[in-house]
């Protein structure tokens, strides 16, 4: 995206850290339970609570997690990788440093193919991936002067992944994110549940003369849903013309996204002006992976969004763009295909899931989980179309009758008499009786007015309650006009 | 049967013994100890007592001993250094920021002991956080070595950090106890007390739930007045722990089983680099003399270099403090330990750890502040950390023309409280011998060999190959019987 400013157009360089928490039973290093909504310090181990004495171990099944979801990223996975301690003082911080991994990553360089409207894809470059502690919340609203402390989430396992300063406009950052949420998602590392913030991400942007180096750049945080990353970049995009516009420099800085008035504003300089002393921590052992392991783990991937949508295009003969919008969601992609399994238009399959489907969902603020119509009922209600048991255009009522009552659409038709009529006697009457009754228009018809067949075929389906086959309709109505 | 007084001079050997043959009971002993560590309350050497649970462990065993289920170390009463948490005593680490905490869990290597049917006497005394080589930093007053000069009635220091423990055993009020050591620690006190102690390989003896100093350096240890209980008590100590991961899967030998092992053929070598310039003659006398009972023995001595020795010094004391700095973040004042309130958060911890903190352990962490700090990270704490790499290559390369290596424990005999204290240089000196030996990871022990001029103590330390303690014990064993050491403080 170009911004146009007073002197000029102006480029925006973006990248993203995406903090992302590992699905995993029990903590990075101890075994203390990471599910979300317990009783505040109900999940907490004292290795959680920095205890003297204390020990982390490596949970394996975050370490699997971590190569997994690298993998996925099509990355080079780090057979030697080092957790070092990152030392800053804060309640929410138990030891007093966080364990991340700092100088060796167990992820490197990867990609991800990003998908932007009408179906074109883009390439964005990952930096690394790296496993880190989560730290615990500091609860400041439940006593005017005192700090509560609740420690469940402190020590459950993140994967902070960097992506190279290759996104290029608000747009492309919320594909960005919706691709990563989709890509963790399918490979069942995190839940991407954004709002309980188990994906965050930090934004990093700056502006420049297209051509030009990198500008300075502000690292934007504290941003918890998709459209607030597209809405913060945008507003500090524009910030940053108009500063330099001005004749100002961007100082580098943190700044945080205010939601509730669309803006970014800097952090107080005590927030962030820390020097971590990361150095490797002494009571772990650098992770060693074997090679045969990792390429165990690539064996067992399920299929990723990217190959789906590919099978998709070849297999069901859909548009990139109609693929990438049904395999966004693991649970869509696989609600499409049981609708489109064996049917001879699978096209109609995906129509009918994103526009009619999609769009039920969207009006009742539901999501596939909980949509009233199941897979196996749209399927049966496309039966129907096919079979010409029900017209397209029925189907859509019937659709309707669906969504509000949850039964299947055989029970619908009949309960409402809206099998179509393809008996021929039956069309034939309906069209005698149209012919009859407008003898004029009819007279307009045969002197040459060709245009008023759809009006006629409007009478007829009028006439028999939308029920009549279209094609029958057609076939007898242009013999009776033609006299 | 023997009157409590003696049964505080048996040795642990004599005393496994004396309890099987049912001689005396696990109670007696430990009664026998409870009642000298009230004789002996000014030496200092524990923090807190537990004469209850002393009892009450000692009454067990004699359960369990009459029934035939006796343990390795069944009823035998031990000091336990108060830098291994002990799950309801109160565990300080010699430091007013830990006063009054009680850990809800028990370390392993003191678990492993209670496992084999020791009984817990009290908490011992050491430097605060275990960073001292006199036992002066302790938050709760310095210990006195049981020792004394020869007509001089100053008080002497055990040196540290391990002084409560050297002390007590040396003054017969625990019949052992366990250590640590990060540059020094178990061995130079056992040199300054007259009594054995270890420092097993790097990963032998779990860390887990013993208050960290320097998580790299630090491993756990015994000291017992002779090598055979120091390799009895090793043994129940030394394990693997899944709960710490630098703990090493390696079946934990009987070392007991080494003593008595021939040294002909055996090879020891003698650093060249360990000759200070204006080592002492008394030790230079000592040291040769250790070598003159090796070579009697049967064993070969060969010279060695170790080329980095000069550097080991200033590495350890960035190494140690720089891990020190983030281990101790955690006394912050908000979830246990000393809380000092303030106006805000900052506050808190200022005062807290102000506080809290003594001024050598302050003098660290500003330390290891410092050399993890942007900018000062690879002029200090890497090129320390390719220092230790170098060390290590340097024993390395001497292993291969030797098993075992001879050298002094510490530059001095047992120096008066108050001397060097207002001198961490000349204070840090105390390791010049021992701190090598962590940076590497090796096992190396310390075994009272002679007297100074003054009547002190002097110790003779052995370094061995990683894991390799069996040769340090039979090595050790020969020196020990050599030497004849038979002195006793206030004797």
């Amino acid at each position: 995206m170009i911004i146009d400013g007073k002197t000029g157009p102006w480029e925006i360089v973006i990248g993203l850290e995406v903090h992302a928490q590992v699905i995993s039973k029990a903590k990075l290093f101890s075994g203390a339970s990471t599910e979300f909504g317990a009783e505040p310090n109900a999940q907490v181990s004292f290795v959680d609570a920095g205890f003297p004495g204390m020990l982390p171990v490596i949970n394996r099944a975050c370490v699997e997690q971590a190569v997994k979801t690298g993998l996925g990223l099509n990355a080079t996975i780090n057979e030697v990788s080092v957790f070092d301690r990152k030392n800053y003082f804060y309640p929410d911080l138990p030891a007093g440093y966080q364990i991340s991994q700092y100088k060796q990553p167990i992820v490197g360089e990867g990609h991800l193919d990003i998908d932007l409207p009408g179906g074109e894809t883009r390439r964005i470059g990952i930096e690394r991936l790296h496993l880190e502690q989560d730290a615990g919340k500091s609860i400041h609203d439940q006593h005017p002067q005192k700090t509560y402390i609740d420690l469940n989430r402190a020590g459950v396992a993140l994967m902070e992944i960097v992506s190279k300063p290759e996104l290029r406009s608000p747009e492309e950052a919320g594909a960005y994110m919706r691709k990563m949420r989709a890509l963790v998602r399918y490979l069942g590392t995190c839940d991407g549940n954004m709002e309980e913030g188990s994906l965050r991400c930090d934004a990093n942007v700056s502006v420049r003369r297209p051509g030009e180096g990198l500008g300075t750049r502000c690292e934007l945080k504290n941003i918890n849903s998709i459209r607030f990353v597209m809405q913060a970049i945008e507003y500090e995009a524009r910030r940053q013309v108009d500063v330099l516009e001005d004749g100002g420099t961007i100082r580098q800085e943190t700044r945080l996204f205010d939601s509730a008035k669309g803006v970014t504003r800097p952090m107080r300089s005590k927030e962030h002006a820390h020097d971590y002393r990361y150095f490797p921590d002494p009571d772990l052992l650098p992770l060693v992976l074997d090679r045969s392991w990792i390429e165990e783990v690539r064996a067992n991937l399920p299929e990723l969004p990217d190959a789906k949508k590919a099978r998709f295009v070849a297999d069901y003969k859909l548009t990139p763009y109609d693929a990438s919008v049904l395999v966004a969601e693991k649970e869509n992609a696989e609600f499409f295909e049981v609708v489109a399994t064996g049917r001879k238009d699978p096209k109609l399959a995906a129509n009918w899931v994103i526009v009619e489907l999609f769009g039920a969902l969207n009006r009742l603020g539901r999501d596939i989980a909980t949509s009233p119509v199941s897979a196996a009922h749209l399927a049966g209600l496309l039966d129907l179309i096919e079979n010409d048991t029900i017209s397209g255009r029925i189907a859509k009522d019937v659709f309707g009758f669906m969504v509000e009552t949850g039964k299947d659409a055989a029970t619908i038709v009949a309960e409402r008499g809206l099998r179509q009529v393809t008996d021929s006697g039956a069309i034939e009457a309906a069209i005698d009786k149209v012919v009859a009754e407008n003898a004029a228009k009819v007279a307009e018809y045969r002197s040459g007015k060709q245009a008023l067949f759809g009006w006629f075929v409007g009478q007829v389906m009028k006439s028999t309650g939308g029920k009549a086959n279209p094609a029958s309709v057609n076939e007898i109505l242009r013999k009776k006009l033609a006299g | 049967m023997s009157a409590p007084t003696t049964l505080t001079d048996l040795t642990i050997a004599a005393a496994r013994k004396g309890l099987a043959a049912r001689d005396f009971t696990a109670r007696e002993l430990a009664a026998a100890h409870l009642a000298a560590m009230e004789r002996h309350k000014d030496l200092n050497a524990y923090i807190v007592a537990t004469p209850d649970q002393a009892l009450a462990m000692a009454e067990a065993s004699d359960v369990r001993l009459a029934t035939g289920k006796a343990g390795a170390l069944e009823g035998i009463p031990l000091g336990i250094k108060d830098l291994f948490c002990t799950k309801d005593v109160q565990t300080t680490a010699a430091s007013r920021i830990l006063e009054g905490f009680r850990p809800p869990y028990e370390s392993t290597v003191s678990q492993n002991l209670w496992d084999a049917g020791a009984v817990m006497l009290g908490k011992t005394n050491l430097d605060e956080f275990a960073m001292g080589s006199s036992n002066m930093t302790s938050a709760f007053g310095g210990v006195k070595n049981p020792w004394k000069r020869r007509g001089d009635d100053r008080d002497l220091v055990p040196g540290g950090s391990s002084g409560g423990s050297a002390a007590a055993v040396a003054a017969r009020i625990a019949m052992g106890a366990t250590a640590t050591d990060t540059g020094g620690s178990i061995r130079q006190p056992a040199a300054f007390c007259g009594v054995v102690g270890i420092k097993p390989t790097y990963g032998r003896c779990s860390r887990w739930g013993i208050v960290a100093f320097a998580s790299s350096l630090d491993q756990a240890g015994p000291i017992a007045r002779d090598v055979r209980d120091t390799a009895i008590l090793l043994r129940a100590m030394a394990g693997h722990d899944p709960k710490d991961s630098t703990s090493v899967p390696r079946p934990v030998p009987d070392y007991e089983a080494a003593l008595g092992r021939s040294l002909k053929g055996l090879r020891f070598g003698i650093p060249r680099e360990y000759r200070l310039d204006g080592l002492s003659p008394e030790i230079q006398r000592l040291w040769d003399q250790g070598i003159a009972w090796l070579r009697d023995a049967g064993a070969e001595p060969v010279e060695i270099s170790l080329p980095h020795t000069k550097y080991a010094l200033p590495a350890y004391y960035i190494v140690a403090p720089a891990e020190a700095s983030s281990n101790l973040a955690r006394y912050d004042g908000v979830r246990f330990g000393l809380r000092v309130p303030g106006n805000s958060i900052e506050e808190l911890y200022e005062h807290s750890r102000a506080a809290g903190f003594g001024a050598e352990v302050r003098r660290r962490i500003l330390i290891g502040t410092y050399v993890l700090s942007a900018g000062y990270y690879d002029a200090y704490y890497l090129k320390a950390q390719k220092v230790r790499a170098l060390i290590a290559r340097d024993f390395e390369q001497a292993y291969q023309s030797c098993d075992v290596i001879l050298t002094p424990t510490a530059p001095s005999a047992a120096f008066a409280m108050g001397e060097k204290m207002d001198d961490p240089v000349a204070m840090y000196l105390n390791d010049v011998f021992t701190v090598t030996v962590n940076l590497a990871g090796l096992p190396g022990i310390s075994v009272p060999a002679g007297l100074s001029q003054d009547g002190l103590p002097l110790g003779l330390q052995l370094i061995g190959r990683a894991f390799d303690e069996e040769t340090l014990f039979a090595v050790s064993h020969v020196l020990e019987g050599a030497a004849g050491f038979a002195a006793r403080p206030g004797a």
